[in-house]
């Protein structure tokens, strides 16, 4: 590559970088993480500031916290095919989802906060051991597959 | 702050730290294949459950581990197994050689794929398209997604939502047989049709 120095040249590659910077932020549509497939009682999606009613067929996103109230129960398909399900007065957080579907590497995390949670991994958790993550209060779970239920704030 | 509040909080806290987190591995359901799970606990001490069922639990102190039973999982959890969503069914496409036209198998297996669809809450379709190891890596990565947007349009022509149908090309990654590079092994050259 030229390395000579050319005043007007750096400021042009500022301006080009900012303009691929806007770019990348214009397109970058979150990319759904997985959809709902049953949905009972009240189950609210949060979303930053913004809170919804979750419904069968409604996408979830990385960031995005469940809730579901003391007659609520969920259940979720994410785009690596792991099944999740929620029980009544449950609160998740999706804190990371990423999948690449032609190699399988990927990065799945969420928190349990409350609750139950029952859980049958996908694609990632397959491909790479602990690429699936859960968190509770007192614990981390590097899931190396598949088929299991957790339980947040159990009695001793 | 009052010394009353102020106990109540300390007390609140303390619950807090009492209370427990539990995780029990489960046999697939399927197969009975029991998969593993590595747990760590708050001071970093680490416990693998690898056998059906089972438990360990977090909160003070040490990990500890416990062996349950499908009635006692299925009593306390029974909620959330019953709210999973129905599992992926599978279903393998072959195509007649040097073609994208599906043999007579294979075309048969369609009334079967759209009969899952119809069946389930907000119906997806993952179509994956894989080759086998003859060519290079960059090649079979197109030529598996070429192959799966072709069974897509199959699909979507009788009569799936093609919002709904999502194509990946996985190339040579998965075979069903394993083979040397360069080897032309026709039960690779596959579309998988996932219904979710």
């Amino acid at each position: 590559m030229n390395q000579r120095k050319q005043p007007g040249h750096s400021v042009f590659r500022y301006f080009l970088l900012g303009a691929v910077f806007a770019a990348f932020c214009a397109s970058a549509d979150p990319e759904v993480a997985g959809i709902f497939k049953s949905v009972e009682g009240s189950v609210t999606i949060t979303r930053g500031s913004s809170s919804l009613p979750a419904q069968v067929g409604l996408p979830v996103y990385q960031a995005d916290r469940v809730i579901t109230g003391p007659d609520g129960r969920a259940g979720i398909t994410f785009e690596d095919s792991a099944l999740l399900s929620l029980g009544p007065s449950a609160n998740l957080s999706i804190d990371r989802f990423a999948f690449d579907t032609t190699t399988h590497d990927g990065a799945f995390e969420i928190t349990l906060a409350k609750g139950k949670l029952a859980v049958v991994s996908g694609k990632i958790a397959k491909h790479q051991q602990d690429a699936m993550k859960v968190r509770t209060p007192s614990s981390i779970l590097g899931v190396r597959g598949t088929e299991f239920v957790v339980e947040v704030g159990g009695s001793q | 702050m009052s010394t009353r509040l102020g106990c109540a909080v300390l007390l609140v806290t303390l619950a807090g730290c009492a209370t427990t987190d539990r995780v029990i591995l489960l046999p697939d359901d399927n197969t009975g294949k029991v998969g593993k799970i590595n747990v760590v606990g708050r001071d970093g001490d680490e416990l693998l459950l690898d056998s059906a069922y089972g438990e360990a639990r977090t909160g003070t102190g040490k990990v500890r581990s416990d062996t349950l039973d499908s009635d006692a999982v299925r009593k306390e959890f029974g909620k959330e197994l019953a709210a999973l969503p129905p599992r992926p069914k599978s279903f393998l496409l072959y195509f007649i050689t040097d073609s994208d036209e599906l043999t007579p198998e294979s075309r048969a297996l369609l009334p079967a794929i759209l009969d899952e669809v119809g069946k389930r809450p907000a119906p997806e379709v993952v179509v994956t398209g894989h080759t086998d190891r003859v060519g290079s890596v960059e090649h079979n990565d197109k030529l598996s997604l070429a192959r799966a947007e072709a069974v897509r349009d199959q699909l979507a022509a009788l009569g799936i939502d093609k919002a709904h149908i999502l194509v990946a090309g996985r190339g040579e990654r998965e075979p069903l047989v394993p083979t040397d590079d360069d080897v032309a092994e026709p039960k690779n050259r596959r579309v998988e049709i996932e219904v979710r």
